[in-house]
């Protein structure tokens, strides 16, 4: 194809995005497009999966029966949609022993936020009201997005996940109207857990690359301070509501944009996660090789078994 | 590495009588009994089905979009298949 | 207590799906594939879903204001009644599905029993549970079957994790004194009868799966009465963790 024939069908892919036409897997699409897609949503993939690991971490330990059915519910959601999204990016062409390879040599990011650590059961509280919350915000707009399989994916997930977020509210809430102690666990976990979460929703808009045409493919509807801004918007109240301070001394109420000033995020925590240096990355990681590696056997075992029952059916059936 | 990954499966649920099977994901499994099991354990965790199809992905054969002029458009203009084409005295209420 | 016998009986049940759970809850998250992690919390699910339906009921019974959390979490090592097996480490996921084989069976059996007691609210638990068994019967089944019938590596691993977990298999036919008082009021389950069904039922499983049914005579038990092996006390220690670091208090 000449290049002027690829840029008549780039503009005609782009009129189809443009009309709300959703793409699917046959349909022709520009190389980025494919490539684009594969990395954002492997990515949200792996980030759903190693996001398993800091909440799976207090199964075990959950205070109450209640409390340790609904974590496990949400830890095994996680994995179902991490599942969903990695069938969903399969439709383009990768298999998910490539890109989980992809994930365990580094090649492939997750979510920053997993890299933290959970160290009381009040983590499991902000995890769900920040970290889910945070996510949600991201989320709900890419149920319109343009890749079809992406979008049902979404659409099941943010259905799935509307419970979420109230599981960690109310773990919260328990807490913060409980004993001093309590109250002081909760705390402390907002203070810990509150700017990671802010930093989770993407660089400021000066610095991210890719918005542009990723507002074009409809993978983002909202820039990442407008994100940001919302989620400290909705966030702000139901820390009051529950009695909790936001650790941020220069958070106010700015009449005049309807919106809350808040303070500088530090940005070079931001960039050191990313990098691989948070406090947890090398345990995360360590752990997702391990279960896979400790797997293959298991793996390897079935696909034997499944030949072997396919030969004894085909023998009887001669 | 490829030969021995668990292949991929389409899963179709049905989810109350009386309603089709539709598609609602896929999953990968070593073998049709796994695909049902993992289906139900994936896709019905939330009462959602009473039951369960699983067809290896290899195994469907899928329309190409380029084709999808001479497929479909053809039927676009044979508006004689539908109720709206025909003409009725206003007296005639219910046909 | 005025109904002691009912309420350790029903204790005797529920610790074991309590100690199971607790155990396939360890995995999520680390199992070898997402399906099996999903699989396994399932199970996992189910089983604690089972104990506090049983602990409501026992709280109601001792009647002293205990919850389903303190009966569940507030006990010392001695006082769980859970049989030896469902307490045996996730060493790998042959002992894994094989720990959750060699229990399912039984405990399949052990409810279709218990469906018949005269205790309305044990034998509605039987009815809901006995559902959710035949499922985790059939799903641990087949993988013994898959992990037998695989490749030699597997074999291997299962036949080993048979082997060792076996000498846990013969305490599930041995009644306690609650068991004997529950036989005779018609609300509990003879155990003893129900063995021989039982090693027919997971011999034939494991012949198909091409793994040896151990010979051994030699059985290990104590469970029942309290004694556990080693494992046990570092479950509980996780297990336990919140309610001994931070009595009486809400979550």
């Amino acid at each position: 194809m000449s290049e002027e024939q690829i840029r008549s069908l780039e503009r005609q892919f782009d009129e189809r995005i443009a009309r709300d036409e959703k793409i699917e897997p046959k349909d022709w699409m520009p190389d980025k497009y494919r490539k684009t897609h594969i990395r954002q949503m492997s990515q949200h993939a792996h980030s759903e999966i190693v996001g398993m690991l800091p909440e799976g971490n207090w199964i075990t330990r959950a205070p109450s029966l209640r409390r340790k059915v609904a974590l496990l519910a949400k830890v095994q959601d996680e994995a179902g949609h991490g599942l969903y999204l990695y069938s969903a990016t399969e439709t383009l062409g990768i298999s998910r022993e490539e890109m989980y390879e992809q994930l365990h040599t580094g090649k492939a990011k997750y979510s920053s936020i997993f890299n933290y650590p959970t160290i009381t059961w009040a983590d499991m509280g902000a995890i769900g009201w920040l970290v889910d919350g945070a996510a949600i915000i991201n989320q709900v707009p890419l149920c319109n997005t343009s890749y079809g399989p992406y979008a049902r994916a979404m659409i099941r997930v943010c259905k799935e996940e509307s419970f979420h977020q109230r599981q960690g509210f109310e773990i919260m809430m328990k807490l913060a109207n409980g004993t001093p102690e309590q109250k002081e666990m909760a705390q402390d976990a907002l203070n810990r857990w509150w700017w990671p979460s802010l930093m989770m929703l993407g660089p400021t808009d000066d610095v991210s690359v890719h918005t542009e045409q990723s507002m074009k493919w409809k993978l983002k509807r909202k820039s990442n301070d407008d994100l940001r801004q919302q989620f400290i918007d909705q966030t702000v109240p139901q820390a009051e509501l529950i009695g909790l301070t936001i650790p941020d001394p220069d958070l106010k109420w700015n009449e005049e944009r309807g919106s809350y000033d808040f303070g500088e995020i530090d940005w070079d925590e931001f960039w050191q996660v990313v990098k691989g240096h948070g406090p947890m990355n090398k345990e995360r990681m360590k752990a997702r090789v391990g279960a896979w590696e400790r797997g293959k056997w298991v793996r390897d075992a079935a696909m034997a078994h499944a030949e072997k029952k396919r030969n004894r059916k085909e023998k009887k059936a001669v | 590495m490829s030969a021995k990954n668990w292949p991929l499966w389409e899963i179709f649920v049905r989810s109350k009588n009386g309603l089709e099977h539709r598609h609602c994901g896929s999953l990968h499994a070593a073998d049709s009994d796994m695909a049902l099991e993992n289906a139900r354990d994936v896709y019905t965790r939330r009462n959602e089905g009473v039951s369960i199809w699983v067809v290896e992905s290899k195994h469907i054969t899928a329309s190409n979009p380029e084709n999808n002029g001479e497929l479909f458009e053809p039927a676009q203009d044979k508006v004689y298949r539908h109720p709206t084409f025909y003409d009725l005295p206003d007296e005639v209420k219910h046909m | 207590m005025k109904n002691e016998n009912l309420y350790n009986y029903i204790l005797g049940i529920a610790d074991n799906s309590l100690i199971l759970g607790q155990r396939m809850g360890e995995l999520c998250g680390h199992g070898p594939s997402l399906e099996t992690d999903i699989a396994c919390t399932n199970i996992s699910l189910d089983l604690f879903g089972q104990v506090r339906s049983y602990f409501q009921y026992a709280s109601k019974i001792a009647g002293d204001g205990r919850t389903e959390d303190d009966i569940a979490m507030l006990r010392k090592e001695r006082e769980y009644k859970n049989v030896l097996l469902v307490e045996q480490p996730n060493t790998d996921f042959a002992y894994t599905l094989g720990r959750q084989f060699l229990f399912d069976v039984y405990h399949l059996a052990f409810l279709k029993e218990l469906q018949k007691s005269t205790d309305l609210t044990l034998s509605a638990i039987a009815n809901k549970c006995v559902k959710e068994v035949s499922y985790h019967e059939r799903f641990s089944s087949d993988w013994v079957k898959r992990l037998g019938d695989g490749t030699s590596e597997s074999k291997e691993k299962m036949q080993e994790a048979i082997n060792d977990l076996w000498t846990y298999t013969d305490e599930f036919f041995h009644q306690t004194d609650a068991d004997k008082a529950m036989v005779v009021e018609g609300i509990g389950v003879d155990v003893t009868k129900l063995k021989d069904s039982y090693y027919k039922e997971v011999s034939q499983v494991l012949e198909e799966a091409t793994i040896q049914v151990p010979e051994s005579k030699y059985f290990q038990k104590g469970g029942k009465q309290g004694i556990h092996t080693e494992h046990l006390g570092y479950l509980l220690s996780d297990l336990q963790y919140m309610q001994r670091t931070y009595p009486n208090m809400e979550w």
